[in-house]
Order: C-alpha cells, then sequence, then structure tokens
C-alpha cells in the first residue's frame, strides 16, 4: 500500500506547487481531447440522428456498425492513422505527422462512432414517444433531425462525454501517431505510460490520479450546467 | 444556435483551444528517432537544451525501439536516426536510407536478475555462457520481444549459447513485447533474469529485487550511432538542421556533453566520435 500513499502524495505536490511542465501537458490533453470531441460531437450527432430517422436500405445495418465502432481498437485506429500521415503514405505532404493535429484526427475516429450510436439511441426512442404529433404537424422524419437533437440535449450530453471520456482516457492512437515528443504531443496517457517505463510507478499513479480528478471536474461541470439549463426552462 | 448545455461545452472547449499554449513555438525543428534508453534515461533532457540553444533548432525526439525508429526513419517520419544496433545501421545507410554513419557513444548491457539468482550466475563474465545456464535451469527470462537493439543484441547472444528461445518461448522464456522499462516492470515482478542496457538500468526506478548479475563481457558492448536520413530519398528532410545536429553531436562540445551527463554519479554514456573513423 505503500505505493499508493506515495502516489497521493506525488498528486497533491504537483498540484500545489503547479508545475510547469505538467500544467503544459494538462493543457494539451484538454485541448487535443476537447477539440476532438466538438468536431466528433459536430459529426456524430446529426449521422446518429439521421440514422434513427432516415429510411434508407441498409439503416439496420449501419445501426449495428456504429455500435461496433464503439469498440475500434485505439491501436488499430493510431496505426492507421499512422499509415496514412506517414511521409510515405497517402497524406504524407501535409506533414501532419508527430503533431497535435495527427492526435485529434485520431480520437474524432475513434470517439465519432460513440456519439453517433448513443445519437441514434436517443433520436429513435423520441421519435416513438412523439411520433404521431410531429406527424399531425406533417413533420416528416428526416425535417425532424433538428427538433430531436434538441429535444434528446440532455441525454446526448451524456454521449458527449462519454466520447470525452474515451478521448482522454486513450493512449494507444495518440501514442502512435504523436510520438509522446517532450513539450509537443506529450500529454497526460502517454506521460504516464513514460513514467511507468521508467520505473517510476508513484509519479505515474500521482498524474493517473491528476487525470481523474481532471474528469471528474469536467463531467461535474456538464452535469452544473445541464442542471442550471433544467431550471431556467421550469 | 447553440443553448445551455451545449453551449456551455462548447463554451469550456474554445476556452480549453484558447487557453493552450501555442503548439509550434519554435521556428525550425528537426524529428530525430531515438531509442527508450536515450530518453528514458534523461540523456536527451540534458543534452538537447544545449544544442537547441546555440543553434535554434528545436530537437522532437520520438523515442521507441531500434527496430521501429529505423523503420520510421525509412518512410521518411524522421530526419535523423539515433539508435543502437550497429548491424541495422550499416544496412540502413547500405540500402540508401541514410548518408554516413557516425560512432557517437556506447554504454555496455548487463544481466539482471533475482537475487535469489536461481541459475547461480552472479560474478559470471562470460555472458553467453551465463545464458547457458540460465536455460539450462529454466530459470524465468524477460525478453523485449519488440525487434529493438536491446532485443537483437540478446537473440544473437542467445545464437551464440546454442539456445533456441523462440522454442520456450511461454515457457521459461518470455517475451513482453515491450520497452527496457516495462520489460524490467515485468521481471522485477516475475523475479526473472532479463538483458538491459546500463543507462536504462541505472535510471530505473523499480528495480525490486533484481540486481546486476553479469557485466563486463566485452561481447555486451553497446555503441550508439548517428544518420541522417538521405535528403535524396526523402526530398523533405531537413538535411542542413540535421547535419548541424550531427556535426554538434560529435563536435567535442557534444561528446563532453555526453560524459557530463551523470545520474547518481555514474557515467551513462561514453563518448567515441573519432575524426576519420
Amino acid at each position: 500500500m505503500f505505493e499508493f500513499a506515495a502516489a497521493f502524495e506525488r498528486a497533491a505536490a504537483l498540484i500545489l506547487t503547479w508545475d510547469a511542465d505538467l500544467a503544459e501537458i494538462v493543457a494539451l490533453s484538454l485541448q487535443v481531447s476537447l477539440t476532438a470531441v466538438a468536431i466528433a460531437a459536430l459529426l456524430g450527432l446529426p449521422l446518429g440522428a439521421a440514422v434513427a430517422l432516415v429510411r434508407f436500405p441498409g439503416r439496420r445495418a449501419a445501426a449495428v456498425l456504429l455500435s461496433a465502432l464503439m469498440g475500434l481498437p485505439p491501436v488499430v485506429v493510431g496505426l492507421v492513422v499512422y499509415l496514412m500521415l506517414s511521409r510515405a503514405g497517402p497524406l504524407g505532404v501535409l506533414g501532419l505527422l508527430f503533431t497535435p493535429t495527427a492526435m485529434v484526427i485520431a480520437q474524432v475516429v475513434l470517439v465519432t462512432p460513440i456519439i453517433a450510436a448513443i445519437a441514434r439511441q436517443v433520436v429513435e426512442d423520441l421519435w416513438a414517444e412523439y411520433e404521431e404529433q410531429l406527424r399531425s404537424l406533417g413533420t416528416t422524419p428526416a425535417r425532424a433531425i433538428g427538433t430531436l437533437l434538441w429535444d434528446g440535449r440532455f441525454s446526448l450530453v451524456t454521449a458527449i462525454l462519454a466520447g470525452f471520456g474515451r478521448a482522454s482516457a486513450e493512449v494507444g492512437a495518440v501514442m502512435i501517431v504523436g510520438g509522446n515528443i517532450d513539450h509537443v504531443t506529450r500529454v497526460m496517457t502517454t506521460t504516464i505510460a513514460l513514467e511507468t517505463s521508467k520505473g517510476d510507478l508513484p509519479l505515474a499513479l500521482g498524474l493517473g490520479i491528476i487525470l481523474i480528478a481532471l474528469s471528474l471536474t469536467i463531467n461535474a461541470a456538464a452535469f452544473l450546467a445541464q442542471d442550471l439549463a433544467r431550471r431556467s426552462q421550469q | 444556435m447553440l443553448k445551455g448545455p451545449l453551449r456551455t461545452l462548447a463554451g469550456l472547449t474554445v476556452a480549453a483551444m484558447l487557453a493552450a499554449p501555442p503548439v509550434l513555438a519554435a521556428d525550425e525543428f528537426i524529428t530525430v528517432a531515438s531509442t527508450t534508453s536515450t530518453e528514458n534515461s534523461g540523456l536527451f533532457d540534458n543534452l538537447l537544451p544545449k544544442f537547441e540553444e546555440e543553434t535554434g533548432v528545436d530537437v522532437r525526439v520520438v523515442a521507441v525501439g531500434t527496430g521501429q525508429a529505423i523503420d520510421l526513419a525509412k518512410r521518411g517520419d524522421a530526419d535523423v536516426l539515433f539508435v543502437h544496433h550497429k548491424p541495422s545501421e550499416e544496412k540502413f545507410v547500405a540500402e540508401g536510407f541514410g548518408v554516413e554513419r557516425y560512432d557517437v557513444m556506447y554504454n555496455d548491457f548487463v544481466i539482471v536478475g533475482p537475487r535469489s539468482d536461481p541459475a547461480r550466475i552472479a560474478g559470471m563474465s562470460d555472458a553467453v555462457a551465463a545464458l547457458d545456464k540460465i536455460a539450462e535451469s529454466r530459470a524465468p527470462f524477460a525478453s523485449r520481444g519488440d525487434d529493438s537493439g536491446t532485443h537483437k543484441k540478446e537473440l544473437g547472444l542467445w545464437k551464440q549459447a546454442g539456445t533456441d528461445v523462440a522454442a520456450a518461448s511461454g515457457s521459461w522464456y518470455r517475451e513482453t513485447g515491450s520497452g527496457m522499462g516495462a520489460t524490467l516492470n515485468t521481471a522485477a515482478g516475475m523475479e526473472a533474469y532479463a538483458l538491459t542496457d546500463r543507462a536504462t538500468w541505472i535510471s530505473f526506478e523499480n528495480k525490486g529485487d533484481l540486481e546486476i548479475l553479469v557485466e563486463g563481457d566485452k561481447r555486451l558492448f553497446n555503441p550508439y550511432g548517428v544518420i541522417l536520413v538521405n535528403p535524396e530519398k526523402h526530398p523533405h528532410v531537413k538535411a542542413e538542421a540535421g547535419q548541424k545536429f550531427i556535426d554538434w553531436i560529435i563536435s567535442p562540445e557534444g561528446q563532453e556533453a555526453i560524459a557530463d551527463y551523470k545520474l547518481n554519479g555514474q557515467q551513462l554514456f561514453f563518448p567515441d566520435y573519432r575524426a576519420g573513423s
């Protein structure tokens, strides 16, 4: 149990002294993951709603595919994005490998299916509930996308938070496409992996505690925002 | 357009993006594909600021196993290769991927193992004979198994010992398929023997019950080389800045900086560039 006590001490010391390197790593982690989640939400919410509402051949198959893609292995996504962005790959001329942009791309691929799959379920349930009402108003399923996304916004925040959880916690993809370069692409999870490999387990665990605290803060903020929004509606 | 919680989330996102420091601060940078031993031991943290201050060129190190580093460089994803497996490095140059290989520094490999030493190899100076005894006693041995320089070295030694480790993989011979530190963590956890470079060993903080049992065999020599990736293969390679880095690291100043780096009072790397070598 000695390690856990030491880890909490290291975490507390890091936060109290507000280590500049740590601040940089935390900022980059947030920058990469929040950007990825924002882009994934812009893609995933309409996509999920469309699969829920628009009738097209293979719709069930698309829904199954979206669900299955929630389990995309980060290392595989990392490897594919790496091969695309490598100088020898099709997008090599862009020179994006080992940059935060590459990390954002990989995380967008990982997070979009999560947001889309949950959004699909939420919107499908809402449609089942309000179909009669909406049809009597002359609304077609396709035109209900915006309405139902708005109606389901509280549930959809959970979809976005699930996406953020995935993005901020994964290490496999960002390690490969970012390269864990000090001061350039080093984020919380890759730092934890690095410190573990150096055998500095208390520091690694201390960083882990900070990462979890960060996630807790963001989730609490989202819940608070939800409550405030609900109250202002009453 | 966005309202309520979504707007809050969007606001948080924008705030985070604005609050984060600009990512591309330095004007000029090179990417160096190197090994975990040079990064994890803290050598680069000590060397690079000196070079960066002098030249204004930022050095971005991607630290992976030697095999992966060479692959990165072959694909043109690095400007300079800085690794430790001479035969692979010479092949890299011979195939036209690299311009020229320079000796930079060396240290040595050691065989570490549990204090209880079930194979009775402590104090031996013949690394091959020591491995032979480990194989004979079927005591657990943790191998990198990741095509790194250390792994290639280890396989070469097993070959000399006449042991078919592939056949033993999964029984007493355990391939972790990960970096040196992770492999040492595994070895410490299962009281296994392992081959490690001395720099990683000295800087490693989770030694547990492990200690150095075999050292001093000249076959455990561990030389590092530095190579500029050939701009004729990959035109985008920053040849000028990359060569600047190589010239600096083999200069008396760079060599001295390598020799100066000590951890717990021990020198980790020994400079060995010789002009005309």
